[in-house]
Order: C-alpha cells, then sequence, then structure tokens
C-alpha cells in the first residue's frame, strides 16, 4: 500500500537545536502507524541524504521517540544561525522537503 | 504527600499571558512563580549588541502581574535569562523594568541580582588550562573568538538561584541561566527529585506551548510530588494530552532521551507520561545523572560588519527566467565598478523568494514555477557606508540591467518603499557555544542582595 507521510503524521516540522543543528520532527498520528514506519525504517539517512542532498555524515542522529510517536532527525545546520548569509535563524521553515514524502509499506 | 506548586505565566517574559489564566494559577495557590525570559533562537545579534529581543512595555506589563502576585501571596518569583540574553546590558535592562515596577506599585521586597557575564580573561585561563570544550558541530575554541566577542554569558544552573534564595531574596532576577533552572530551583532545594523538577521545569519553561492548541503567550502550572509530576493548563480552551506533552519534549533538542543541562543529565529513557485526568498529564521515572564534571555552557556573539538591504520583487518572466545570469553580472558589475575596494571588506548576497530564498542550499526543487519573484539584495561590509555603497549600486544595476532578451527596457524591479535602502546596522554572528569546566557551580555567578523599600524602587 502506498501511503503519504503528510496522511499519517500530524506534525512535521523544523527548528534549530542551538546555533549548529537543524532538528526535525515527524509525529504521527497515532502509534500503529509510527509503529509501521518504524519497523519498514522508511525514514533513513539515505532518505535525508537525498532529500536535502547532504552528504551522510552530516546527518547526525535519527532517533525513534515512542512515547510522543515521532520520529526525529538532527542535521548540521549548512551555516551556524545568524552567520551572514543565513537564510532561516530559528531553522523553522526547512521541513517542507519531508511533505512529499511518499512510501510502499507491507499489506 | 508533598507538594510542590510551581506558576509558569508565559514562555517567554514580555510574551504576555492572559490576565484570566493568570488568576487562575493564583486560585491554584503556587509556592512559586518562575519565567524564563532567554533564547538564542533570535540569533546572535541580541547577544553581541546587548539589546533585548522583547519590549519593555511589553515585559513591563508582564512583570508588573508577575511581582505584585508574587508579594501578595509572599512567594518566590525567579527570573531567568534577563533582557532575552542574559548579559550584562540585559540584565541591567531589566533591573531597571524592576525598579519602576516597585517605585509605581510601592512594592517592598529582596532583590537578588545574579550576574551571567563572563569576563573574558576567566575564558582565557580556561582555555589555556584546557577547561573549554567545543560542543557537537563545533570547532574548538580559538583565543579570538574569546578576545572579539562582545559580550560573552554562561548558563547557570539551579545553584546560584538557591543561593540568593537562602540569602532571603523574594525576587531573584538571574542573568543567562539554563532554561529549566528557575522553576527546579526552589523544589532541589526543597529536597524534590531533581530528576522531575528539572524535566518539568523544561516543559514548564515554554508554559502553554507544551498544551493543544499550544500558546507560547498563556499560562501552565506544575504540581511536583515526590515520585511524579502533573501539568495543568490555565486556559479552558487547552489541554495537556500525553501527546502533547510528550512531543514538546522534542522540541528544539537533538537528543529527547537525555537532555544535557549544567552539572546534569535529565535521563528520560524511563519516562512514562499518563492522562490523569482529560486536561492535566502525569509524569514519572525521569532520572537526573549527574554529570561526571560539572560544565557551565557559555555563548558569545561578535561583531561581524554592519548590514543595508534593498527589498524588490520582479513579475516579468523573461526576468524571471534569467535571474541567475542577472545576479551575476550585477555582481560583476559591483566588482568591477569598486575595483579598489578590496573583496574582503564586503559581501554582497541576493535572497530570492521564489527560487530558494528560504533554504537555500538545502532547497530540492531547483526550478522557478512561481510567477513573482521576492529579492532582497543584502551587502555587508566593515563599515555602514561601505555596505550602504555596495547595497544602493547593486540595486541600481540590477534595476536598470540589460539581459538578454529583455522586453521591459524601463526597469527590472518593483521597490515596495521610498528610500529602497535600509540600514540593518551592526551585524554579529555566534563566536562561542562552548562548555566550561568549574568547580563551583557558582563561582561564574557573582549575587547582590538589594533591599527595596517601599516606594523607593530607584534608590
Amino acid at each position: 500500500m502506498e501511503v503519504k507521510l503528510t496522511d499519517i503524521a500530524s506534525v512535521i516540522r523544523s527548528k534549530n537545536a542551538g546555533p549548529y543543528e537543524l532538528t526535525l520532527d515527524i509525529i504521527f498520528n497515532d502509534r500503529e502507524w509510527y509503529d509501521k514506519v518504524r519497523r519498514a525504517q522508511v525514514i533513513s539517512r539515505r532518505l535525508i541524504s537525498e532529500l536535502y542532498r547532504i552528504p551522510d555524515h552530516h546527518i547526525l542522529d535519527i532517533i525513534e521517540f515512542e512515547p510522543a510517536a515521532a520520529i526525529k532527525i538532527t542535521v548540521r545546520r549548512p551555516m551556524i544561525s545568524g552567520d551572514i548569509g543565513d537564510s532561516d535563524v530559528y531553522g523553522a521553515q526547512q521541513h517542507a522537503p519531508l511533505l512529499g514524502i511518499k512510501f510502499k509499506l507491507p499489506e | 504527600m508533598r507538594e510542590i506548586r510551581i506558576l509558569s505565566p508565559t514562555a517567554i517574559l514580555g510574551y504576555g499571558f492572559p490576565e484570566e489564566s493568570f488568576r487562575e494559577g493564583l486560585k491554584r495557590r503556587p509556592d512559586v512563580i518562575a519565567v524564563d525570559a532567554g533564547s538564542t533562537d533570535p540569533g546572535p545579534y541580541y547577544l553581541g549588541a546587548g539589546v533585548s529581543f522583547t519590549d519593555r512595555e511589553a515585559v513591563l506589563r508582564d512583570l508588573r502581574l508577575i511581582i505584585r502576585a508574587g508579594r501578595e501571596l509572599n512567594i518566590p518569583v525567579l527570573i531567568g535569562s534577563a533582557g532575552g540574553s542574559g548579559a550584562e546590558p540585559h540584565l541591567m535592562w531589566n533591573l531597571d523594568i524592576i525598579r519602576e515596577i516597585a517605585e509605581k506599585e510601592n512594592l517592598s521586597f529582596k532583590l537578588a541580582v545574579i550576574h551571567a557575564e563572563i569576563h573574558k580573561q576567566i575564558v582565557l585561563d580556561a582555555l589555556n588550562s584546557d577547561r573549554t570544550r567545543e560542543l557537537p558541530c563545533g570547532l574548538p575554541l580559538c583565543r579570538e573568538d574569546v578576545t572579539g566577542s562582545t559580550h560573552i554569558v554562561g548558563q547557570m544552573g539551579t545553584e546560584p538561584f538557591i543561593k540568593a534564595l537562602e540569602m532571603g531574596a523574594d525576587v531573584v532576577l538571574a542573568g543567562r541561566a539554563y532554561d529549566p533552572a528557575v522553576f527546579a530551583a526552589v523544589p532541589i532545594m526543597m529536597g524534590f527529585d531533581a530528576g522531575l523538577a528539572l524535566h518539568m521545569g523544561k516543559i514548564l519553561e515554554c508554559a502553554a506551548i507544551a498544551a493543544t492548541p499550544g500558546s507560547g503567550s498563556d499560562c501552565m502550572i506544575g504540581y511536583l510530588h515526590e515520585d511524579c509530576f502533573l501539568l495543568e493548563p490555565l486556559n479552558t480552551v487547552r489541554s495537556c494530552t500525553v501527546t502533547s506533552v510528550a512531543a514538546h519534549t522534542l522540541y528544539e533538542k537533538s537528543n529527547p532521551y537525555l537532555l544535557p543541562g549544567p552539572g546534569t543529565l535529565i535521563d528520560l529513557r524511563n519516562t512514562v507520561f499518563s492522562q490523569y485526568n482529560p486536561t492535566m498529564v502525569r509524569v514519572s521515572g525521569s532520572r537526573m545523572i549527574p554529570a561526571p564534571v560539572y560544565t557551565i555552557k557559555l555563548e558569545g556573539a561578535q561583531k561581524a560588519g554592519y548590514r543595508t538591504v534593498s527589498i524588490a520583487g520582479a513579475r516579468d518572466p523573461v526576468f524571471i527566467n534569467q535571474v541567475e545570469n542577472i545576479i551575476e553580472g550585477v555582481r560583476a558589475r559591483v566588482k568591477d565598478n569598486f575595483a579598489g575596494i578590496p573583496a574582503e571588506r564586503y559581501r554582497l548576497l541576493f535572497h530570492i523568494y521564489g527560487k530558494n530564498g528560504v533554504m537555500e542550499e538545502l532547497e530540492p526543487q531547483k526550478n522557478i514555477t512561481s510567477h513573482e519573484l521576492g529579492i532582497i539584495i543584502e551587502a555587508v561590509a566593515d563599515s555602514q557606508e561601505l555596505a550602504n555603497t555596495v547595497c544602493s549600486f547593486a540595486r541600481s544595476t540590477m534595476l536598470h540591467y540589460g539581459y538578454r532578451g529583455r522586453i521591459s527596457t524601463a526597469g527590472n524591479l518593483a521597490f515596495p518603499y521610498s528610500p529602497s535602502d535600509f540600514k540593518a546596522g551592526e551585524v554579529y554572528r555566534f563566536s562561542l557555544n562552548h562548555l566550561i569546566t568549574v568547580e563551583d557551580p557558582c563561582s561564574l555567578f557573582p549575587i547582590e542582595l538589594t533591599d527595596i523599600k517601599e516606594g523607593q524602587g530607584w534608590k
């Protein structure tokens, strides 16, 4: 079955985690979807690397957080928050590439 | 059963709260009112320039209600990260507001002021004796980062607050502090579990953001027991749910299971969130692991130049198609026209909204699909005059740039304003985001106790 991430996640957001890091949160509608996505390992380093066109070593962590039925991805900021040339000081609008994620889950 | 009640009026002092919610909080007889005033989110400017990112009138309004209530109930009021960044000018700015309130409201109380500006020599000594450490993704500290900073602050833990309260303070105004410290200090002082107290503080520091619908400008109260804590929003339109509270635990941090702070690590690996009643959530199992060495996080900012920006729009499809080439052409003209000015004295940047203005190099969509573009021409230079010059010249060049296939020969840009260029003033960058090892958690944070007498707030 093909699933769109936006159909099964109630929150998809980005924010600074300190001035060096950007953290992306995906909070699923319920535990069931969280488990399905987690088991299928859909949110992988490879997927994030492709979506954001960043090298693997810029992906610092992908953490599953069961209490919130959430998956958290932390990446290195392209530049330190507020440095000359930064486009998003709070890092609050870097989540959009996640909105287009579609994947197949086993029936 | 022992219980302590901590009222958090708002996510950031100056963001406001409904008086009705605050009254509901006071009805529940809180033991402490605590508020966090700070964040590094707004970027390096505010720390570097010594300016608050919140408005004086808005902070005065919030603090007037908070301090008056604290005095009426005779309970401590704790304010952390004064003025947003918590360096000396921010602290003095907030102190001035408290003195004004005390005088106008005829209040008398013992006020503790805790300083958090760290003298450069202290950091240099630590650097020389290998007591500084960079955070993940950061570079090791170097001398120039320290000497070039306009302000350096340290994030204090709960210890200086406890010391100030033991000295007899009714109101504690602190410079830069670890966000949960103002909420956890009194409970820890009274012997409550530090893991639960700090985790509760971690949630309360954002007030009603952890409720649903969330709000950064509404009140929340926490009830800390020996083995758990309860959270209750104080506006009937909001509820705390397991999801809203657990989701908040993710917010702005890289690892939600292990939260490092000054001298502590909050371990949430065994935390259980449960629905206590329809609007309240119960949290248990959070633990505090003392850090093997006590470290304080330092934040610093240094001047990076002066900025001028020009804001414009474009609607011509031929122009939009060639915008990249046009930008390159404008850059080349600027360079050529000011060939006598060394390139390292200025930077010229273009933010193209409708193309990649928001995500820049992280933007996966390479084609422009918008019928119009928003353009910010930005110059940062080593003087305001040079920034003005570069921005002005780039703007006029772009306006009349003769690109290939041009049909619209009267002007390429739509300016919403006259003047079209804005001096944005000093530009700062974060120079420090490092840890420093200390022996005594209070040594970097001197405390002054002042007796504010009725009607004499300014004395």
